[in-house]
């Protein structure tokens, strides 16, 4: 079964690749959608059957969570209006970034036997996926009318900075502390990095969201490839290098299309500049 | 375990895939391509369903439970919307040549 399961990641691995492929070119687009979703299938069937996976409690969460995800996920995903995509697909790329700070927090959690760099590699991945997934959230809201302001003080860059820099060092606490965690500071850690998401994505405008949610989805990305060395897992390892490249590729292209520089729709609005705050306003 | 520079090869060599794969995507394609990537990196799943099956005490499995509803949401809904967004543009697309 092993084998078979290797299989079906290597197959995975290389119709994600082949599919992205396609997907970039308008005559074969739906063919690699195609092919990437037969890819995705058959990795998460072979899963099913993992050694490492256990318990029949735990089977039953897993059928219970993937029916509650997904079929939420495939309700709200064919109602909704084709001018509302945009936020689904930040909506949809934040709970992969939760995901993959879950996956973090279960291993760092349970203490699983792992080297050192190991868990630095786990804790950044986790804090990559917590900002994605805040900040995902906050463009969802956004671009969803829930959430009509921007929010903008003095001093924010450093702020976000600040607050940044308090939830690296969390996680380097988390890192370093070898063996089971009771979970509080590993918590901590999660939420420092869920406040600097919402941090940063709050004082972007509406019209710059497309390009920050191709940013976050890039972010997941690279936390779900992180998580994958982790895990040991060579498809999440290529998937989700091969989207955290071709992400922040994506976003370099789209600013460009909008004329406007990277750097300008991340932090053109922050603190000092009052010019530019005054345009806004 | 894949550890070490096997695992900076392979970091290095999907990186240079993930770039070059879509170097050529032209603007109309931007947004599903978003989404597209969006729905490959929904592999989170299988991490999430390994780590839920690996759970002992409560506080696992209701971290890993969280993981599974949400990485689910992200490879089923990444899927509905790419093709809903891909088939919109099949239509528009036969609708040019007629």
């Amino acid at each position: 079964m092993n084998f078979v399961i290797q299989v079906a990641y290597f197959a995975a691995a290389l119709l994600f690749i082949l599919g992205l492929r396609q997907m970039s070119s308008p005559a074969t687009a739906r063919r690699g959608i195609l092919w990437a979703g037969v890819g995705m299938l058959a990795a998460v069937l072979v899963t099913f059957f993992a050694p490492d996976v256990r318990g029949v409690g735990n089977y039953l969460l897993m059928f219970l969570g993937i029916g509650l995800g997904g079929g939420l996920a495939w309700w709200f995903g064919r109602r909704v209006a084709m001018t509302d995509m945009p936020q689904m697909i930040a909506l949809y790329n934040g709970m992969g970034g939760g995901a993959a700070a879950a996956i973090a927090a279960v291993e760092l959690v349970r203490g699983a036997p792992m080297s050192s760099a190991t868990q630095v590699l786990a804790a950044v991945g986790a804090l990559i996926g917590a900002v994605a997934f805040a900040g995902s959230l906050v463009a969802f809201a956004k671009l969803q009318r829930l959430l009509k302001s921007s929010l903008r003080f003095p001093r924010q860059r450093e702020t976000n900075l600040a607050v940044l820099a308090f939830a690296a060092l969390l996680g380097l606490l988390v890192a370093f502390t070898s063996g089971g965690h009771s979970g509080g500071m590993l918590f901590l850690f999660l939420a420092a990095a869920f406040v600097f998401g919402v941090l940063m994505a709050l004082p972007i405008g509406g019209a710059d969201m497309p390009v920050v949610i191709s940013l976050f989805n890039a972010l997941t990305g690279l936390a779900v490839g992180l998580e994958g060395f982790v895990l040991g897992n060579p498809a999440m390892m290529i998937a989700g290098i091969v989207v955290g490249a071709a992400g922040t590729l994506l976003t370099q292209l789209m600013a460009k299309a909008m004329n406007r520089p990277l750097g300008n729709v991340l932090f053109a609005q922050f603190g000092g500049d009052d010019a530019t705050v005054a345009a806004e306003g | 375990m894949i550890e070490g520079f096997v695992a900076l090869y392979i970091f290095m060599l999907a990186a240079i895939a993930g770039y070059e794969v879509i170097s050529k995507v032209p603007v109309i394609l931007h947004t599903p391509l978003m989404s597209g990537s969006n729905f490959v990196h929904g592999i989170v799943l299988v991490g999430a369903m390994v780590a839920l099956g690996q759970a002992q005490t409560g506080l696992e499995q209701l971290v890993g439970f969280v993981g599974v509803v949400l990485a689910a949401g992200n490879v089923v809904g990444g899927f509905v919307v790419t093709e809903r967004m891909l088939d919109m543009f099949k239509a528009s697309g036969r609708g040019d040549r007629r």
